[in-house]
């Protein structure tokens, strides 16, 4: 019950008029986001998050969180109306929501989309609120061992679970860590890597990387998929959206296995878009009438969006809990949490029981806004999507250069973003992983730190990472993460042997 | 999609192989690794008096790099014949061309005349060249974007950005 009255606490810091205003504005700005290309939810923030410095950090965290949350609504509506997802986990949603508008049915679609990353979101927060404050009492207890097992198994779950060859994870990994450990040593003191650059004396900002990989990368992609925006016209009345709603309680069992599979994937680091993905081939595989999907059915709207909704959604446990984040948007969150001077982990619920909790309250109200605007807007920001494509990139583009050079009041970060956009854009077409280097970027310092006492305190033997049964069985799952597709490939061979 | 595509070769126009640029990006990564692991050797890899030198981890994130880049760089090259997929053809390079080499005089030029008036040079180009509008719309946009971002970032914010010489003839 404690939980009841620590969230009820949080309701009366989320339901203050300023925090209420901080919230629209973060839905709407995240629906502008997401609806148009090059940025996303994670380069969004990442540009917006200067901004945030002199704001009071629970407010801060309010919008910001917002803005991901409009932008996991907005990826629908580009990808119903346009068939252009507008972020890579509405990729899936595409495939029968645009049939759908196709057959005139885009109002049913978007309702069913929206609806259900609501009700994925809400299991998420649900589960975030019953289970976060439990998994930080736990790791109270952890030690540097324990954290650096822990981290571990984030990056070895990359690995185990990403479509890509796992070289290209692991590459993609090392990069990110090693692009990390450029600069001074937090440690000794000593410089690293910086081979006589000053600029390089900071290192790299991972903000800098997520602008560049994500924004430019995304717009130099979009340009070679061409360009010609042909959309379907929506309006939303109020009689479609309840007789859709009277529609979907059929399907509550596709909503709960995709809400399971969303929560998974977003703790875990799989994150949104495999979850989408796999959530949709699940309910394809399980339908009665598989055939029909592809084709404008409406279970395929639903399960991708609740599995995605409820995985950006729960990468924010492990963010939390753990300072480990599940995503790259959390990674970003996360670092607006160490520029705002909280450390993320489980003393934050201990030391800043107010900013968590109004997080999470908040979470249940941004979601419930962000239903009720993309609900009653949807025409105005299909509009958008009509300002041809000749004004939107360069906008977009001189927005990236903005948010790079206010992260740091640098003209060498803006050249830096350009460096990353091409290494985006290249990362993208030969499939390398972007989430894993994202995410080693953010937690490079923070792993090699765990890493080190680890190695202090057993005088630089690894067995640490065995010395107990909770490190043992940590790492011992890393390890088994870490060489699952060898398994999975040994038993194709084997398969094909035969 | 290692799959050799459908299409008899000569009977559309060649478009650009995927092992070129795999090749390209494993070597520059392999070239990474090699600068990581030479600093991290300089800084020192083994114990000092009070734990682990600064290069003790970047030594094996190096390692690990290298070995991932080789592994990919060599696969690559034992399957160049085989593998025919395609990067992207010939037109969707020279879209690709069409923005990155704007975008790159953008960030140079940014550097000499501040954000405020390359910003407005980018978007009249694209808007003239790409979208075939006429000079009213076009110097409207144009205008009115980083006008936007100035009130909201240097007078609503408080954060300001880059700024040139003609902003400077201004008063800014």
């Amino acid at each position: 019950m404690e939980e009841i009255n620590n969230l009820m606490q949080g309701f009366s810091v989320a339901m203050t008029l300023p925090n209420l205003v901080y919230m629209l504005v973060g839905i709407t700005l995240g629906i502008l986001i997401g609806v148009l290309p090059g940025l996303g939810g994670a380069n969004g923030i990442a540009i917006l998050l200067p901004l945030t410095f002199s704001m009071n950090p629970t407010s801060a965290i309010i919008m910001l969180s917002c803005i991901y949350w409009g932008a996991l609504f907005g990826g629908a509506i580009t990808s119903i109306l346009f068939n252009i997802p507008g972020e890579p986990w509405s990729v899936a949603t595409t495939f029968d929501g645009y049939p759908m508008a196709q057959q005139g049915k885009a109002a049913q679609a978007l309702t069913a989309a929206f609806t259900s990353s609501f009700v994925g979101a809400l299991f998420a927060v649900a589960l975030i609120t019953f289970l976060a404050p439990v998994l930080a009492k736990f790791a109270l207890h952890f030690g540097p061992a324990e954290y650096f097992a822990v981290q571990l198994l984030t990056f070895c779950s990359f690995v185990g679970m990403s479509k890509e060859p796992p070289a290209k994870v692991i590459s993609s990994m090392m990069l990110g860590f090693a692009l990390a450990a450029v600069g001074m040593d937090t440690v000794t003191g000593q410089l690293r890597m910086t081979y006589g650059f000053p600029e390089l004396l900071k290192g790299f900002d991972f903000l800098i990387a997520v602008i560049g990989l994500f924004g430019i990368g995304e717009i130099l992609l979009t340009m070679e998929e061409g360009l010609a925006f042909k959309g379907k016209s929506a309006k939303l009345n109020m009689r479609v959206v309840l007789q859709t709603w009277k529609e979907l309680p059929r399907y509550w069992l596709t909503f709960l296995r995709s809400t399971a599979v969303g929560c998974w994937m977003g703790i875990t680091p799989g994150g949104a878009t495999p979850a989408s993905f796999m959530s949709y081939g699940i309910a394809r595989r399980m339908s009665k009438e598989p055939d029909s999907f592809g084709k404008g059915q409406i279970e395929g709207v639903l399960a991708p969006e609740t599995a995605a909704h409820a995985a950006g959604t729960s990468a924010l446990l492990p963010m939390l809990t753990l300072g480990i984040p599940g995503s790259p948007t959390a990674a970003v969150l996360l670092g607006g949490l160490m520029i705002w001077g909280l450390q993320p982990g489980p003393m934050l619920f201990v030391e800043h029981k107010d900013f968590v909790w109004g997080l999470i309250a908040s979470m249940y109200l941004g979601n419930l806004v962000g239903l009720v605007v993309v609900l009653t807007t949807v025409p105005f920001w299909a509009a958008f999507l009509r300002i041809p494509f000749s004004v939107i990139a360069p906008v977009i583009v001189v927005i990236c250069a903005v948010g790079a050079y206010t992260v740091h009041s640098s003209m060498f970060d803006v050249v830096m973003m350009l460096v990353f956009g091409i290494a985006g854009y290249l990362f993208k077409k030969l499939k390398y992983p972007m989430a894993p280097m994202v995410l080693a970027l953010v937690l490079g310092d923070m792993a090699e730190a765990s890493f080190r006492q680890s190695m202090l305190l057993s005088q630089g033997s690894l067995s640490i990472f065995w010395s107990n049964p909770l490190v043992g069985s940590i790492s011992g799952l890393a390890i088994l993460l870490l060489f699952w597709p060898l398994w999975s490939k040994a038993k194709d061979a084997m398969g094909h042997g035969k | 999609m290692n799959e050799p595509s459908e299409v008899p070769i000569g009977t559309r126009k060649p478009a650009f192989k995927e092992r070129g640029p795999e090749l390209a990006v494993a070597a520059l990564l392999m070239a990474i690794a090699a600068l990581v692991i030479k600093d991290s050797l300089r800084v020192g890899i083994d114990w000092a008096d009070d734990g682990p030198k600064a290069g003790y981890f970047p030594f094996f994130i190096g390692l690990l790099l290298l070995g991932s880049s080789a592994t990919i760089f060599f696969s690559t090259l034992i399957n160049w014949r085989k593998n025919q997929a395609e990067f992207a053809e010939r037109d969707q390079m020279a879209t690709v061309f069409a923005m990155l080499i704007p975008v790159t005089v953008y960030i140079a030029a940014m550097v000499w005349l501040g954000i405020y008036v390359p910003s407005a040079l980018l978007i009249g180009y694209f808007m003239r060249r790409y979208g075939k509008f006429g000079w009213l719309p076009t110097v409207s946009v144009s205008l009115v974007v980083p006008v936007a971002f100035f009130i909201v970032f240097e007078r609503w914010f408080l954060v300001p950005l880059p700024k040139g010489p003609i902003e400077n003839l201004l008063g800014f």
